[in-house]
């Protein structure tokens, strides 16, 4: 006979406000097999497990139902709680009353009804939990890091320094990311090469990183603590072992008008590239859309310009396989395409460009060595029109609902830096609002407008108009002083939103992980799990995330090493134990569940049965490697049979669930 | 066609090739075809028999067939050869153990719609054409062909063979069937439409369980309505309820494998028109999914056991559940 405890959570107010959680433990003592049925305050707390404890012990319960928020937030609370009272683990579950009820019902009586219908389904699945043991399973010493902008690299560098194996892998030739594009950075004003590439030098020479730039991760399997990751290294048709970056190839190169994609776009390259001076690794790549060679057969120079032998037109991709412990996806952001706002004229004239495009006009490496001129006439500019929020808030599908977060300062450096470098500019921002917080950020901000003198002007520009003698024709509106301008205009700046790199959402397949709708990666929680991701062993750095400046990418790319080095410094996680289990007299060996099964735990044997005609027959069978599923239950889906069945989740207890809440 | 067969069937079982031939043969009136497995010359010669009215599916039975010793023949005309791709994706069938011919089908008659035609004593049918020419008990009847043929000939998706070791006569193409209009109807009533037309089919249902017998995607070692503790245990027709949801359970147990073999209909005593179910997955399938037939191959990922960026959202589900 089952001795069944029930506990309904106050919560404070968060659930007692909307549900009578008086009545719903009276109405649940009535229960079959309930032989206590409490409410309290906290449950959570000190005093409330104790409740639960003693009750353990004092009713000699075989089960217990905890009515509170949601099994995310404290299923864990109270199986320790359970486990120290001598229950079980498994033999407690959750009925949530908060996030799944309290917190969307407004109405007292229809929350407190649906409370106790879900107290009452958590009841009948207690019925047929039976108690479960862990296991436990390896942790592979190693970690990956799937992109190497500064996010990446502040994360391999912690990761290594704490003695584990890292590799990081970025699909362009060289690792950095934005940053190394970025001129000066906010809110120090110190050049962001200055400060990025010795870390980018720091992450080559320590021994425990490993970089496979020119890389993408193809296929990742497996589970915390022991990921098995496919990566692919694209053919750069250069032997990255022999090639020491003399960069001899790239100066005698004969195709030099490729779009230089460092500089975006506004200045050319060679179709073999080291993509800057710095470029960690520093090894040439060949672009083979351009690559005369590689097109036309004739050409041929790079090689016999190379002293080391190291070019190589036939190398192909090439797939490793590895193994790792935890894996910190630091994929980072792009600007938005800007496309959709033909307003701006961003396509019908060169001298409006983006935010991005400007570091790279300012910048010492940049396409003018560092003076900033006109794309159109290389003329220097007297009159510099910045539009800020292109695309940010934005409620319409062409732009992004959210804020990027970074366009309001780094406009404020742009217009700080241009006026301190030639005080002859008038400089124009448009906004929205500035949003300044953050140490030394609003200080900054009013520095440029106290200081600089730039004009900020509250209003949006209504259209960027080229016109016959090459200036710009820039129509906005002053909210403030309620007129409309024209300010005629050298160039126009975008600040263009940020939105996460195109490749996140099929790595977050690949990861089982999940993303918001924005294909931002979403984390466990909001406030209290930022770095890590819902799926265990897969953490988040950097932009990839949400939009981010350096401080606070930087901030959280080591909070995510420090989650991943928790993780390798274990010799062996525990396992959940609720994982799938076939059973073999009805398992019918048809592969549907080893085809749906995301982690690859399942595996078939031909095994000898005695059938029940009498007979012997030899049958294909599953079986469930179980340190391997991670009970997600796809499998027990798909199975046609019903020989599939997750433990803690097994069909007959989602029916008794059903069955509960339809009575 | 017969003749041909059983010349072919005794000379495999001659050379050894075969040592059982699965085929077909005649029970108390000449439309009652029904499969048999034939083990010696003498034994073909006496019963075997492929005729107008031989539409069974012998696939499913190969299930058990191909685990016994030795290597058995089977005939399977075009649409019987999805049947068997299928179950050899699924790791049913032992390939090695079969023997397959691919025998050409341009249709079969159905007993029960000529019946219904209020013919009956029927002691042949003869086509001609268009036509059919039924010999009875009370002279001849001539009806037009599709009054006689089998609803699953009449909508036929494919006269190719997608597996065979070889074939007696030309192989088929794919057709662009008309399968999907009878489907599309249904859509189209209201909600209330719809439900009465499945009422009052379903309603007919006696339970007997020769759509689950006879379905080759139904092939578990133990089904569900057999399973005690699956919850819908084999129970009597007693609450009409419990008869819709069987139907229901089954064809969401074969979406995704069923390849429209048309056998659940063909054998219904109650005439009740199953296959509707199972193409209204199909449909549903390639419109969400892209073109996907069961069967055709035994390698690719059924829709509904494989994922892929390009799928649908799980909202499809409200959005087409709005009228
Ligand atoms: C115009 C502009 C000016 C800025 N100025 C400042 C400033 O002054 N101060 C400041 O604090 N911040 C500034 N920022 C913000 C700063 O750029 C970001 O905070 C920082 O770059 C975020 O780093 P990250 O590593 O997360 O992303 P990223 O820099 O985007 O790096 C991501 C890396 O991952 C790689 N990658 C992406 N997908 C994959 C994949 N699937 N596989 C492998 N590799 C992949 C990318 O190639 C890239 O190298 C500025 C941003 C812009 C747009
Ligand atoms: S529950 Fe099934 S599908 Fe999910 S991981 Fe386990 S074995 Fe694989
Ligand atoms: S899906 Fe079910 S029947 Fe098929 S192999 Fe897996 S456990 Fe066996």
């Amino acid at each position: 006979m089952q001795r069944i405890g029930v506990f309904v959570c106050h919560c404070g107010t968060n659930i007692a406000a909307t549900v009578d959680v008086k009545a719903v433990a009276e109405a649940l003592s009535h229960e079959p097999g309930v032989v206590v049925s409490q409410d309290y305050q906290y449950m959570c707390s000190e005093s409330g497990q104790n409740l639960v404890k003693d009750a353990i012990k004092e009713h000699k319960l075989t089960g217990i139902v905890i009515c509170s928020c949601s099994p995310r937030m404290h299923e864990n609370t109270f199986r320790k709680a359970a486990a120290a009272a001598g229950l079980n683990p498994y033999l407690v579950e959750i009925a949530n009353v908060r996030e799944q009820c309290s917190w969307i019902h407004k109405d007292i009586a229809t929350a407190t009804d649906k409370a106790v219908i879900l107290g009452k389904a958590a009841v009948a699945k207690v019925h047929l939990n039976a108690p479960l043991t862990s296991m436990e399973s390896p942790v592979v010493k190693r970690a990956l890091v799937i992109g190497g902008g500064i996010a990446g690299i502040q994360t391999a560098l912690d990761i290594a320094e704490a003695g584990f194996d890292v590799d990081i892998v970025e699909k362009q030739p060289t690792i950095g990311g934005k940053m190394a594009q970025i001129d000066k950075t906010f809110p120090t004003l110190d050049c962001a090469a200055c400060i990025l590439t010795p870390k980018m030098v720091e992450a080559a020479q320590n021994e425990k990183i490993h970089i496979h730039s020119f890389s993408e991760v193809t296929d990742v399997k497996g589970f915390v603590g022991n990921f098995t990751v496919t990566i692919k290294k694209k053919a750069r048709y250069v032997d990255e072992t022999k090639c020491t970056g003399c960069g001899l190839c790239t100066e005698k190169c004969p195709m030099k008008k490729v779009p230089n994609e460092f500089n975006m776009g506004l200045d050319n390259r060679t179709a073999i590239y080291i993509p800057f001076a710095q470029a960690v690794p520093k090894v040439a790549t060949i672009d083979p859309n351009y690559c005369l060679m590689m097109k036309t057969g004739k050409c041929g120079v790079c090689s016999k310009m190379c002293s080391v032998g190291a070019i190589d037109y036939k190398q192909q991709d090439q797939l490793i396989e590895e193994k790792y412990g935890a894996i910190v996806v630091a994929t980072g952001f792009n600007p938005i395409k800007l496309d959709k706002f033909d307003e701006f004229a961003y396509s019908h004239s060169p001298d409006v460009v983006t935010s991005l495009e400007l570091e790279r006009l300012m910048n010492a490496a940049g396409p003018n060595g560092g003076t900033l001129l006109r794309p159109s006439d290389k003329k220097h500019p007297h009159t510099i029109v910045f539009v800020q929020c292109v695309g940010s808030r934005c409620d319409d599908e062409k732009g992004k609902p959210y804020c990027s977060k970074i366009c309001c300062m780094y406009t404020a450096k742009h217009a700080m830096l241009i006026r301190e470098k030639y005080p002859d500019t008038e400089v124009y921002v448009f906004y929205i609002d500035v949003r300044t917080p953050g140490k030394n950020f609003d200080e900054f901000y009013r520095r440029a407008v106290e200081q600089y003198n730039v004009h900020y002007i509250k209003g949006m520009v209504g259209k960027v108009t080229p016109k016959s003698d090459g200036q710009l024709d820039v129509q906005a509106s002053d909210l403030l002083a309620n007129e409309q301008l024209h300010i005629n205009a050298d160039m126009v700046v975008l600040a263009a939103a940020i939105e996460p790199d195109k490749t996140a959402r099929p790595l977050a397949t690949m990861l089982t992980t999940q993303m918001d709708t924005n294909d931002f990666f979403t984390e466990a929680h909001p406030k209290l799990r930022p770095v890590e991701s819902a799926t265990a062993g897969i953490f988040l750095s950097g932009a990839c995330q949400g939009p981010k400046d350096i401080p606070e990418t930087v901030a959280q790319a080591s909070a995510a090493a420090a989650k991943a080095i928790g993780l390798l410094c274990k010799n062996s996680i525990t396992c959940n134990p609720c994982v799938a289990q076939s059973d073999e007299l009805m398992c019918n060996g048809c592969s549907s569940c080893e085809k749906v099964c995301p982690y690859g735990a399942i595996t078939y044997t031909d095994k000898e049965f005695r059938m029940p005609d009498r007979t012997t027959a030899i049958r294909r069978v599953a079986s469930v490697n179980p340190a391997v599923c991670q009970g997600c239950g796809a499998c027990t889906v798909a199975c046609p049979s019903g020989a599939m069945d997750l433990k803690g989740f097994s069909n007959s207890q989602i029916m008794a669930e059903v069955d509960a809440i339809c009575k | 066609m017969q003749e041909a067969m059983i010349s072919k069937a005794k000379a495999l079982l001659a050379d050894g090739t075969v040592t059982r031939v699965i085929g077909w043969k005649r029970g108390e009136f000449v439309y009652d075809v029904t499969p048999a497995v034939f083990e010696s010359a003498q034994e073909l010669d006496e019963g075997f028999v492929y005729d107008d009215f031989t539409a069974a599916n012998v696939s499913k039975y190969l299930i058990k067939e191909s685990r016994k010793e030795g290597k058995i023949l089977c005939f399977l005309k075009p649409c019987d050869t999805y049947s068997f791709n299928q179950l050899i994706k699924e790791h049913r069938i032992i390939r090695e153990n079969v023997y397959i011919v691919g025998i050409p089908s341009d249709g079969k008659l159905d007993a029960e719609k000529i019946k219904s035609k209020g013919i009956t004593g029927i002691l042949s049918a003869q086509r001609d054409g268009d036509t059919v020419k039924v010999e009875t008990l009370y002279g001849i009847e001539t009806l037009p062909l599709a009054d006689a043929m089998l609803e699953k000939c009449l909508s036929c998706k494919s006269k190719k063979h997608v597996i065979y070791d070889e074939l007696i006569g030309e192989d088929g193409e794919v057709i662009d069937s008309d399968r999907f209009d009878m489907v599309e109807k249904l859509e189209n009533m209201t909600a209330e439409e719809r439900f009465e037309f499945w009422r009052s089919e379903l309603s007919k249902c006696i339970r007997c369980n020769a759509c689950r017998n006879v379905c080759p995607a139904c092939s578990c070692e133990k089904c569900v309505f057999d399973n005690p503790q699956s919850g819908v245990e084999n129970k009597a027709p007693a609450d009409s309820f419990e008869e819709n949801m069987f139907h229901i359970i089954r064809a969401f147990h074969v979406a995704g494998r069923c390849t429209d073999c048309g056998e659940c209909s063909r054998v219904c005593p109650q005439n009740i028109p199953l296959h509707l179910l199972n193409r209204k997955f199909i449909k549903d399938i390639n419109s969400l999914y892209g073109e996907y037939q069961a069967g055709e191959d035994t390698t690719s990922r059924s829709p509904l056991t494989n994922y892929d960026t390009e799928d649908c959202e799980p909202k499809i589900v409200h959005e087409r559940g709005v009228e």
